[in-house]
């Protein structure tokens, strides 16, 4: 690790003028950001803890949706969404280990858009909108590929808004090694129709199966998904599994989360 | 019932009260006043010629001491070689230099290329960064076949090839083994991938170099298994440093499974570093450098036929062997494919005639050396492998298979060179397959498929060689050490003991056995009795820990240093009631003349050998300390069934360890509590190499597991309660205490118990898979049932 600066503002504002300086970041759980500043991958000058600012810490049941600050810990949605949530609940008592989960936030998870992380498969899956310092962005255009996201240079994620569905599922097949997905799917069942998100499988990050969407929407039982195939072309090839390992998975956990619903 | 705190008492393990309240005292928690810090600056590339290295703008960095590279090491060794082979030809096997940092070339991602030294590790790790080093890159040679192949790169341009050797044995049995095979009523073939593993013990290696100029004397602490070996081979190979003015310290050490036996270039790089600063030099691994530069384990290539005549007995064994060395030989690299592996391969049969053959192979990755098991692990995992196929191809039972070869009467010379002394596999199959309860097994696989599952039981029957070694065999075996144990036992004026041995725990719990050895002995307590190990300046000339050799060799040389000092005391005794030495009796602390209530207290007469008022000056010495070197007369043959019951998700290839029961045989055993542990620990690590652990290249010899983010190791979740019985005890019949070690049982037999369930689950599944190479991750499984359902079509 190189020598930096931390500064721990308390207000939106304070942070946001902070990471105006050139090599500044923002410095949340730190539990992507610590262990690549150790590896100097990379080396930020200055981090801006986002820690010290309450507005940025809440869960909030409001109606028919979830509101979670921007520097929620897993752990903590894990824990007051257990009712209004659940399927968004066990998602996150599911990611890592409870250091992990007491340290990593929403925000830095959702910024970081690792593509076997867990929570943008909540985030498409449910069609959330993702609140920053100067904007709203939904969900299907937050995300923009493996490690890539719509937030431009400075900008904080500082709030999540998820829409309750009737009920959703999240099935996660683990790597062996990292724990993280080697395919997860995130299955909600809405009024307007059924959402499908898949993270761990492709190049382009997390993405929304539409077949299998629109064929949950007319009849929702693992049986309408049988026959899709899942596209394999752009799906990640590694140690722990082929492409087509991955879309075969996709259609697995997609039908095992179906059947736990229906 | 067990003495307390004797022999066979499940006494709780002294020295955790320091490890589980972080008391303990590791290599990392000592700091020498006035240290600097050494960070190793390693290839990033598989292969590749050192064009130059600048060092001018790294050593003109804040705090930087001095840069080092090859160059000043001109006139130092390189790291040694303990075990020389010898191919089927005569000739010896190729043997090329293992520089300390690397000369001209770098030979695998991690290879030493400079070393940084500063006041500080951050300043040291800054200077890397602004060291130049230009390397031009050659095509890697990483795959052992390709590497074998005329035109292949060339590890190392001053050998023939990259052939290290082509080893046969036995030799003279290859024609016969030849005819069997081809006279056979079947033969069973099995090609095979014995994974290569990376050891992981929980703490990294370090080593601190101390020099001090006004004795000359040098000291290495250092993260070992053997200190005493690491002084010899570094002494007098690396840097001509005489055993009186070099002490190495092997304190507290968190795990070794192997790779902390081994002499590195770092611990002589500490070593010279400090003398030629006149400062400590300490140097720590993080965990990314251990990935790729601390010795791999395993990586064979196999191919293995079983012959069997008409009535299904085993007829003839032939094995081929592709070894991966990796790119220099580690310490006893040599030895694991070839005497630790050969030797074993009649298993618990009596296969009268056994050819194999092993070419070892150079190539551009990480030295590989024994990990737990070593050789016997390969053995057992090949065989019990191709044990189970000819089963299945021939449609009788394996347990029965197994039973109708077993060797049941003993001593047993085998066809490949050892005599089992002992062992009854018929009674660890019986109580495998009680514990296991196997004749319920069809009722719950019944219920395994109501729900979706394939449930599979496995089976392996292993046999190992530990107590490692008698040195005149291993001598003529090429082996350049003597494999005897030492131990001095030190009686203390007021009756405590300090044992001083040459035997090292990482792990093992010596302190806590060791010590109810002598309490048994002697009949004191326990408490009163300490272990000191791992200190060159402190303990006897020994050969350490490894090959589960500390009891059986160790254990003995102190079994007979303490009967040495029994015998002295008896001596001091009678002569202090007036009796017959013959007379005397030991017996919980007290020696009595027989047949008589009078007696001294063992404290009594430790006094008198340290205060001789009242004693025989002119016949006996003072002091009551005696020493004993040990060398075994065998090897001892632990044996044991195993059995693993998994199940499949075939929907998956998701494979979930049920169950697991081990039936080992060890011989007498000192403490059960430890034992179970010693085959919890190997299970669970066995259990790893065979359901996931997988070291990884690339066709450009990149380490493509380099982090825990891609290198899977087992966690509790992923192993099943363990079913351990250790009753069926045949005792070994040439050391004093009948035992045979049980330190590495668990990784050799359990591979291939749970291949052995995932491939009977399939198959009764209605999958024809023959086999899957290990790991056993679900997408190869996946993978096995697509092709097996493909093939149906
Ligand atoms: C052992 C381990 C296991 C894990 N397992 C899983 C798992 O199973 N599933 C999973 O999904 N994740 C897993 N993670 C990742 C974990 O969830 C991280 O906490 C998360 O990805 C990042 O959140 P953070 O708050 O720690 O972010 P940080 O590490 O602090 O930051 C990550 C990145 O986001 C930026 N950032 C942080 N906060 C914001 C913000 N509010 N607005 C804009 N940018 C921001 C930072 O500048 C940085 O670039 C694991 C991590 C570890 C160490």
């Amino acid at each position: 690790m190189h020598n930096f600066e931390l500064v721990k503002p308390t207000s939106i504002e304070d942070a946001v003028a902070a990471l105006k300086e050139e090599e500044a970041q923002p410095y949340s759980g730190g539990q992507t950001l610590l262990p690549t500043m150790k590896a100097r991958l990379a080396a930020p000058t200055k981090l801006v803890s986002l820690l010290g600012i309450d507005e940025l810490r809440y869960v909030r049941i409001e109606g028919d949706q979830v509101h979670v600050g921007g520097a929620t810990t897993h752990a903590t949605v894990a824990r007051e969404t257990k009712e209004a949530y659940p399927g968004l609940a066990s998602l996150a008592a599911r990611i890592g280990d409870p250091a992990v989960r007491n340290r990593g936030t929403i925000g830095g998870s959702l910024a970081n858009n690792d593509p076997s992380a867990c929570y943008p498969a909540a985030a498409l899956g449910s069609g959330a909108t993702i609140k920053t310092d100067r904007r709203e962005i939904a969900a299907d255009d937050f995300f923009e590929g493996m490690f890539m996201t719509a937030l431009e240079e400075g900008e904080i994620v500082t709030g999540v808004t998820f829409p309750i569905p009737q009920a959703a599922r999240y099935e996660k097949f683990i790597q062996p090694a990292s724990r993280f997905p080697l395919t997860a799917v995130f299955v909600a069942k809405y009024d307007a129709g059924v959402r499908v998100a898949v993270t761990g499988a492709s190049e382009l990050g997390v993405f929304r199966w539409t077949e299998a969407e629109e064929a949950l929407s007319k009849t929702f039982s693992a049986d309408a998904v049988k026959d899709l195939k899942v596209d394999d072309a752009d799906m990640i090839s590694d140690l722990h599994g082929s492409g087509a390992y991955r879309a075969h998975l996709t259609k697995v956990m997609t039908a095992r989360a179906v059947t736990a619903l229906s | 019932m067990p003495k307390d705190g004797g022999i066979g008492d499940s006494t709780r393990r002294r020295e955790d009260i320091r490890f589980l309240t972080g008391a303990g005292r590791y290599s990392d928690d000592i700091n020498v006043h006035g240290q600097t810090y050494a960070h190793f600056v390693r290839s990033d590339v598989a292969h590749g010629r050192i064009r130059s290295i600048d060092v001018a703008g790294a050593e003109a960095m804040p705090g930087v001491l001095k840069v080092f590279t090859s160059k000043d090491f001109e006139g130092a060794g390189g790291v040694p070689c303990g075990w020389l082979i010898t191919s089927r030809d005569g000739t010896p096997m190729q043997e090329p230099k293992h520089p300390i940092l690397a000369e001209g070339k770098v030979r695998h991602v991690g290879d030493p290329i400079a070393v940084v030294v500063a006041e500080t590790k951050a300043q040291a790790r800054d200077a890397a960064d602004a060291l130049e080093i230009d390397i031009e890159m050659l095509d890697a040679a990483c795959d052992m076949k390709a590497a074998l192949e005329d035109g292949a790169p060339r590890v190392h341009d001053d050998l023939s090839s990259n052939l290290c050797y082509d080893w046969g044995f036995v030799e003279d049995n290859r024609e016969a083994v030849d005819e069997a095979i081809k006279a056979a009523a079947h033969v069973t073939t099995l090609e095979l991938v014995n994974n290569r593993l990376v050891a992981n013990p929980m703490e990294p290696r370090v080593a601190i170099g101390e020099y001090n100029p006004a004795t000359d004397e040098h000291t290495l602490y250092t993260t070992s298994q053997n200190p005493h070996v690491i002084r010899l081979l570094m002494g007098a190979f690396v840097l001509n440093i005489p055993e009186h003015k070099l002490r190495v310290v092997a304190p507290d050490v968190g795990g070794g499974f192997g790779t902390k036996i081994f002499h590195y270039a770092e611990e002589a790089f500490v070593t010279f570093a400090a003398k030629a600063l006149r400062r400590p030099v300490k140097w720590t691994s993080s965990r990314s450098e251990a990935f790729m530069s601390d010795a791999h384990g395993r990586d064979h290539v196999t191919k293995i036929e079983l012959a069997l005549d008409a009535d299904n007995n085993f007829t003839a064994l032939r094995t081929t062997t592709l070894a991966n060395m990796g790119a220099y030989l580690s310490t006893f690299a040599p030895s694991v494919p070839t005497w630790l592996h050969g030797t074993l391969m009649a298993g618990n049969y009596k296969t009268p005639l056994i050819y194999v053959n092993v070419k070892a192979v150079f190539t551009n990755t990480v030295p590989v050396d024994a990990y737990r098991g070593a050789g016997r692990p390969e053995a057992t995992f090949q065989l019990e492998r191709v044990v189970d196929k000819a089963a299945r191809e021939l449609g009788v039972s394996p347990v029965e298979l197994r039973r109708q070869n077993f060797i049941t009467a003993f001593p047993y010379a085998t066809p490949v060179a050892v005599e089992y002394d002992t062992g009854n596999y018929h009674a660890t199959m019986d109580k495998l397959l009680e514990l296991s309860d196997y004749s319920g097994f069809e009722t719950r696989a019944t219920d395994s498929k109501s729900r979706g599952k394939l449930r599979g039981f496995g089976i392996a029957h292993y046999i190992e060689a530990c107590g490692i070694a008698p040195s005149n065999l291993v001598g003529q075996l090429g082996a350049r050490a003597g494999l005897y144990e030492s131990a001095t036992v030190r009686v203390n004026a007021t009756g405590s003991i300090s044992v001083m041995t040459g035997s090292h725990s990482h792990g093992q719990g010596h302190e806590t056995t060791f010590a109810q050895v002598i309490s048994e002995m002697i009949g004191i307590d326990a408490s009163q009795v300490d272990i000191v190990h791992g200190d060159t300046a402190r303990t006897p000339m020994g050969m350490g820990t490894y090959g589960s050799r500390s009891i059986a060799v160790g254990g003995s040389a102190m079994v007979r240093a303490a009967e040495k000092v029994i015998a002295k005391a008896k001596r001091i005794a009678a002569h202090l009631m007036e009796a017959s030495e013959g007379d005397i009796e030991l017996k919980d602390g007290q020696f009595t003349i027989a047949g008589t209530d009078k007696s001294v207290a063992w404290g009594d007469v430790t006094l008198a050998a340290y205060v001789p008022h009242n004693y025989p000056l002119e016949e006996i010495e003072p002091g009551l300390e005696e020493t004993a070197f040990y060398d075994p007369a065998n090897f001892t043959y632990p044996s044991g069934g195993y059995g693993c019951e998994v199940e499949v998700d075939p929907e998956t290839g998701h494979v979930k360890v049920l169950a697991f029961t081990a039936a080992d045989d060890f011989g007498n055993v000192i403490n059960p509590m430890i034992v179970d542990g010693q085959v919890h620990g190997g299970v669970a690590q066995g259990i790893g190499q065979a359901m996931m652990e997988n070291c990884a290249y690339d066709a450009e010899g990149q380490l493509i597991s380099a982090s825990y983010m891609d290198y899977a190791m087992p966690r509790a979740g992923d192993v099943p309660m363990f079913t351990v019985d250790a009753s069926c005890a045949t005792p070994c019949t040439h050391n004093p205490l009948g035992v045979k070690g049980c330190g590495e049982a668990g990784a050799i037999g359990s591979p291939p118990a749970v291949v052995n369930a995932v491939i009977d689950a399939l198959q009764r599944g209605g999958y024809d898979v023959g086999h899957i190479d290990m790991p056993l991750i679900p997408s190869r499984v996946w993978q096995a049932i697509q092709d097996a359902t493909a093939a149906k079509r």
